[in-house]
């Protein structure tokens, strides 16, 4: 399989027993885009995420990776993708580099130099022997979100990246976010926040119970739009 | 790739382990409990009754196992790391293999303490078939710890996770639980009655053989919410 230039949900739907999560949910995102998964907590968005991950089946309704399905290329299209969810996939009681090591393996990459590169990118070579446990939000975000793109995804994810960080973290992983997306990765970031998000996406999806209310381009107008959209409930 | 993978999994559980020893000593510590609290329970005037150690022991096991199975996994559940694990590029059923050996890892290491205890307590001859004895544990922990594996992994996001576990594991184990009793109580027959526990031997291999199949066969899609 080549790698995917785009990501195209078809009418996606995924129930947890009686509940609705995603309701039919058609949506395609290319190379070079920051998508911004918008919505009220509850609204869909870990769900999507977690579709777009392989990590939920649909209930209903199709995902495809560039034509590849994840019933037919799962581990390929799993190669391809990096996330950093809310809850943020490392082990509190290894060190930033067991962490990093660990999963550079499992991706079947060189340990040793991929973990230097990723901890000097989360700005922690001085504390790289640290167990994770002592470390702040922050710093467990940065590492997190180094460990979800040590193997350079194509597909990159983000649920709620923002999370703990202080405005320079902010500034600078938005940064990263751009270079990811201008280097041709697709950046599909999920938040309720639009004022972290402003700026940053370059088109947004507002999710509201389940369903995609609205699918529009980023600019200037989009926190106003995303504001009337809420406020018509 | 599978193989490399199941030993990635597993060094992995190591080196956190090693950090605290947080798993290994509630399970030790379990078992020896399990095993002194039935020994002042029956042993009078150091007579003990007659084939009790054998259930003691398999009881002994099977809780220690539940306690090591809940454990192992609310590391995994904690930042929600299975996940990360399941998003990487490896064959999922791996991921599961790597975790069974953690945990029969586990139970091996237990077992190698409290099977002289209970010998001792019990004055049970275990050690005459050492052989024998040494397959049904083996065979008999492979068995139970291949379910647990499979459900403790599928309760990780359960909130109720510590109640299903043993809830769904004993019904489904209970099998090789009457096998572990039944052989390891032949092997204490004086003399030991080596074709009734060979039966029971085959029949722990069989029941590994379905389990184990049946678990790798099922890991990725239970695993897919």
């Amino acid at each position: 399989m080549t790698d995917f230039e785009r990501v195209e949900l078809v009418d996606v739907s995924r129930h947890f027993g009686r509940r609705r999560a995603v309701f039919r949910v058609s949506l395609a995102v290319q190379r070079g885009e920051i998508l911004g998964l918008l919505g009220p907590n509850g609204a869909g968005k870990s769900t999507l995420i977690g579709l777009l991950a392989t990590l939920v089946a649909p209930s209903s309704g199709s995902i495809s990776y560039g034509g590849s399905t994840p019933s037919t290329a799962g581990a390929t299209i799993r190669r391809r993708i990096g996330v950093l969810a809310h809850e943020l996939h490392l082990y509190p009681e290894l060190t930033a580099r067991q962490n990093l090591e660990f999963f550079a393996r499992l991706y079947g990459l060189p340990a040793t130099s991929t973990a230097d590169a990723a901890l000097a990118g989360a700005d922690l070579t001085d504390r790289a022997d640290d167990q994770v446990l002592g470390f702040s939000r922050g710093m467990r975000q940065r590492l997190a979100l180094e460990r979800s793109l040590l193997h350079h995804p194509r597909l990159v994810l983000l649920d709620e990246p923002f999370t703990g960080l202080d405005d320079r973290a902010v500034g600078l992983v938005a940064d990263r976010l751009r270079r990811l997306a201008h280097d041709g990765a697709i950046v599909v970031l999920a938040t309720h926040d639009l004022d972290l998000a402003d700026g940053l996406i370059t088109r947004m999806a507002v999710v509201r119970g389940g369903r995609l209310v609205a699918d529009a381009p980023a600019g200037q107008g989009t926190r106003q739009q995303y504001r009337s959209l809420m406020e018509r409930g | 790739m599978f193989v490399r993978t199941a030993l990635l999994v597993l060094k992995k559980d190591f080196a956190i382990e090693l950090r605290s020893y947080e798993v290994l000593s509630t399970t030790l510590f379990f078992a020896v409990s399990c095993v002194a609290i039935f020994s002042f329970a029956f042993v009078r005037e150091g007579q003990a009754p007659k084939d009790a150690a054998a259930g003691i022991l398999w009881i002994a096991i099977a809780f220690a196992g539940t306690l090591a199975l809940g454990r192992t996994f609310e590391r995994e559940r904690y930042g929600e790391t299975l996940k990360a694990l399941l998003l990487a590029p490896a064959p999922r059923p791996a991921i599961y293999v790597g975790k069974l050996l953690g945990i029969l890892a586990l139970l091996f290491t237990t077992e190698a303490l409290i099977v002289p205890m209970v010998a001792f307590f019990f004055h049970a001859r275990f050690f005459d078939q050492s052989l024998y004895l040494l397959a049904l544990l083996s065979l008999g922990t492979i068995g139970y710890a291949a379910v647990g594996t499979l459900f403790a992994a599928m309760l990780v996001r359960a909130r109720t996770r510590d109640v299903l576990l043993p809830i769904l594991l004993y019904p489904v184990t209970i099998p090789v639980i009457i096998a572990g009793v039944r052989g390891t109580a032949a092997l204490l027959e004086s003399p030991a009655d080596l074709p009734i526990a060979s039966l029971w031997i085959a029949m722990l291999a069989f029941f590994d053989v379905v389990f184990v199949t049946l678990s790798l066969w099922m890991f990725e899609p239970l695993m897919t919410e």
